[in-house]
């Protein structure tokens, strides 16, 4: 079976192309098709995955040999699958959660006339992120990475009939380009350094690398990894990307695209084990961004961009977490999957309350929906708690490892990356209770025409089952460090390590952070009334609804100089090439204008011509003397 | 006589002839420049090839006579088909096949 994986990945492009190919005679049934595809993948994936675990733990890692694909003389690289614990994790997880937003969706987007379209679009997202992981050389994950980018730009853009949604396709796309020319930097370093670009090759190279090399390699990858995991300072496309339907920002922060960039920092461990200053790096934007995402997520008041800027925070945990090294690397993937599910349940959970309300969005318009909305309340509740890290479910299993492991180090390290992550807890604790009270608590904030109503038993199936991941999953996975050790086949065995303070001190600061977050946030938007607009505020939190002005510094940074640049370049091209090549044109048409006067169609002055010219001749053969 | 005289006296007819082709309008009169001055080439021809003592240059210009002859056929043919088209035998009147 483990050789049929590559069904994983034909099966919903197959689905993909009948979709788009099938036209409208499809419309009434095309939907089904799609999740089909999207749960055969599944079903291959947990045969395969059941064969696997049949295995001893060092066979695991399994080379599927598709054909040969870039003969070259310097390079011959064969397509392949790599099927290892990592890449089977993500396969379940993202067939998984896939296929439950997919069948979510069917519900969703009933009343879409282009239903069909987005399912195509669905299975061709989830066909494009199983060939990123199964991928086993850097070029074959490349075109991976780059389906996801088209699939995420077409879903994003989903509604482009209305301008500002496609504005923020493009937006996804171009900054995303960003980070994939970093990735095409990294492949152009390993081309020249080791001359290969399939795993086994480039980690075996990189033993023998210089540190100065892997650095190089480590930090490109960094680049590419920001751009698809939205971390700073290519964060910006992730709020803007809310433009799509609810199921697909579901899809981008759970199970595809955002957890790509972990995934590449993860399978690249050879590479950062030689390159610790890129490894820093990475520990260092992953602590940045969790805290610039905890931020923005406390001050907006749109549901699903408030779950952004949350989803740019927990993939903050998790590159903070892969930037430890072997210790945090486990830890990243296992806060991945528990992620995955609470935070697809919840977001499935606000499409579930928007479907409710008229497509309403804004927080400060909701209220008290725990009655009109039971199950939605629950099993956005069961996320709440499992995002918090309250024990026993899935979040505290996977965020207080990474905070442990944060926590260990020498020098000034730990404490800046281990009170990042602390505080970080904290501040996800308090947004995180604001959106849920803002949301289900409180009084009723409704405009006229919304009467909330529960949706229908499609939707709701899915946010249960997602629920009940959130709530036990961590702790299935945790038990006896099952996930730890299912993956240390590819992770590396990691020494472990004491924290700079004892452990359950600092499981006791993180609940006790926890606890004031939710305490401050039951006050304010809980027991107390919240405004229906948005009062004024304090220039810090004006800055967080902003997004911390990402948009301007972007605009200020970079697209004005870029702007003048080019300005100045075309100036120059117009006033000094063109001009010159013009001039230069110009002086030669001047001279023809003059040279044809002499042609004036008189046949005497021609002879006369002829005769200077024959005497011109004549001289200058006889003072020649030739 | 000294045959230097007969190279001079080519000259002269040359240059004659080639006043003619550059001063006269008339097609007829420039045309007869035009034999003045082949003439004078052939009579600049027999007296070389009475000075070497060769019989090249008169040789040669039996050959310019014939190709004078054919000449002649063909330009008076050019000027009676410009009189037909224009009515005239003005050199500077057809001036349309200019730059």
């Amino acid at each position: 079976m483990l050789d049929l994986t590559w069904l994983l990945i034909a099966v919903p492009l197959a689905s993909s192309a009948f979709l788009l190919l099938g036209g409208k005679r499809l419309d009434p049934w095309g939907h089904w098709v799609g999740v089909a595809a999207s749960g055969t993948a599944f079903l291959v994936g947990l045969v395969a995955l059941i064969q696997m675990l049949g295995l001893d733990s060092h066979d695991r890692s399994h080379a599927v040999h598709l054909f040969s694909w870039i003969p070259g003389g310097e390079l011959n690289l064969d397509a392949g699958l790599l099927v290892d614990p990592l890449s089977m994790t993500f396969v379940m997880l993202v067939t998984f959660v896939g296929t439950l937003i997919h069948l979510y969706s069917v519900a969703y987007m009933e009343h879409d006339p282009s239903r069909r379209r987005f399912f195509a679009y669905l299975n061709l997202f989830v066909a494009a992120m199983l060939l990123l992981v199964l991928a086993d050389s850097y070029l074959l994950l490349f075109v991976g990475w780059e389906g996801v980018g088209l699939a995420s730009y077409l879903l994003i853009g989903f509604w482009n009939h209305k301008p500002e949604y496609a504005t923020a396709a493009n937006k996804a796309f171009v900054v995303n380009r960003v980070g994939d020319m970093g990735l095409i930097i990294a492949m152009g370093l390993m081309f020249t350094y080791f001359g290969a670009l399939d795993f086994e090759s480039v980690f075996a190279a990189a033993d023998g690398a210089t540190t100065a090399q892997l650095t190089a390699i480590g930090l490109a990858l960094l680049v590419a990894a920001c751009g698809k995991s939205a971390q700073f300072p290519l964060q910006s496309w992730l709020g803007d990307a809310m433009a799509g339907p609810t199921p697909v920002s579901a899809l981008i922060h759970a199970a595809t695209m955002v957890t790509a960039g972990v995934y590449l920092i993860v399978r690249s461990a050879p590479i950062y084990a030689g390159a610790p200053a890129a490894q820093t790096t990475v520990a260092a934007i992953g602590a940045f961004t969790l805290i610039l995402g905890a931020l923005i997520g406390m001050a907006k008041d749109d549901i699903k961009k408030a779950l952004a800027a949350s989803t740019m925070s927990q993939i903050g945990y998790m590159m903070l977490a892969a930037g430890l090294g072997p210790i945090g690397y486990a830890f990243a993937i296992f806060h991945l999957v528990t992620h995955g599910f609470f935070k697809a349940g919840m977001f499935l959970g606000a499409g579930s309350v928007m479907h409710g309300m008229n497509d309403q969005v804004d927080m400060r318009r909701f209220g008290a929906l725990r009655t009109a909305m039971v199950t939605t309340w629950v099993t956005f509740g069961l996320g709440w708690l499992a995002i918090l890290g309250v024990p026993p479910f899935s979040g505290f299993w996977s965020k207080d490892k990474i905070i442990e492991a944060a926590f260990v180090g020498e020098g000034a390290q730990p404490w800046i990356l281990g009170g990042a992550a602390l505080i970080g807890a904290g501040l996800t604790a308090f947004y995180m209770s604001r959106l849920f009270f803002m949301t289900f608590h409180g009084k009723a904030r409704w405009t006229d025409d919304q009467h909330p109503h529960e949706s229908p038993a499609l939707m709701t199936v899915p946010m249960i089952i997602l629920a009940v991941g959130s709530a036990f999953l961590g702790l299935f996975l945790a038990m006896g460090d099952r996930f730890s050790t299912w993956l240390e086949p590819v992770t590396g065995h990691a020494e472990h390590h004491e924290p700079v303070l004892p452990v359950p001190v600092i499981m006791i600061a993180t609940l006790v952070l926890v606890a004031l977050g939710v305490w401050a946030a039951w006050r304010k938007y809980g027991a107390a009334d919240v405004p229906e607009v948005a009062p004024a505020a304090s220039l810090a939190t004006i800055a967080a609804r902003n997004d911390m002005f990402q948009d301007s510094v972007n605009r200020g940074v970079f697209e004005r100089p870029g702007t003048h640049l080019t300005r100045t370049l075309v100036y120059a091209d117009a006033a000094l090439v063109d001009a010159a090549v013009d001039k230069t044109a110009g002086g030669w048409a001047r001279t023809g204008e003059s040279v044809r006067k002499t042609q004036n169609g008189q046949v005497r002055s021609y002879a006369l011509t002829m005769l200077v010219g024959l005497v011109i001749v004549i001289l200058v053969v006889v003072q020649g003397g030739l | 006589m000294d045959p230097i005289n007969f190279v001079i006296l080519a000259s002269v007819l040359f240059a004659i002839g080639a006043a003619a082709v550059l001063l006269r309008r008339n097609a007829i009169i420039a045309f007869m420049g035009v034999e003045l001055m082949l003439n004078a080439a052939n009579l600049a021809l027999v007296a070389f090839s009475r000075i070497h003592g060769e019989i090249d240059g008169q040789i040669m210009a039996f050959f310019v006579l014939v190709v004078a002859a054919a000449e002649v056929v063909v330009g008076l043919a050019i000027i009676i088909a410009v009189f037909r088209a224009r009515q005239t035998i003005s050199l500077d009147e057809p001036a349309e096949l200019k730059g």
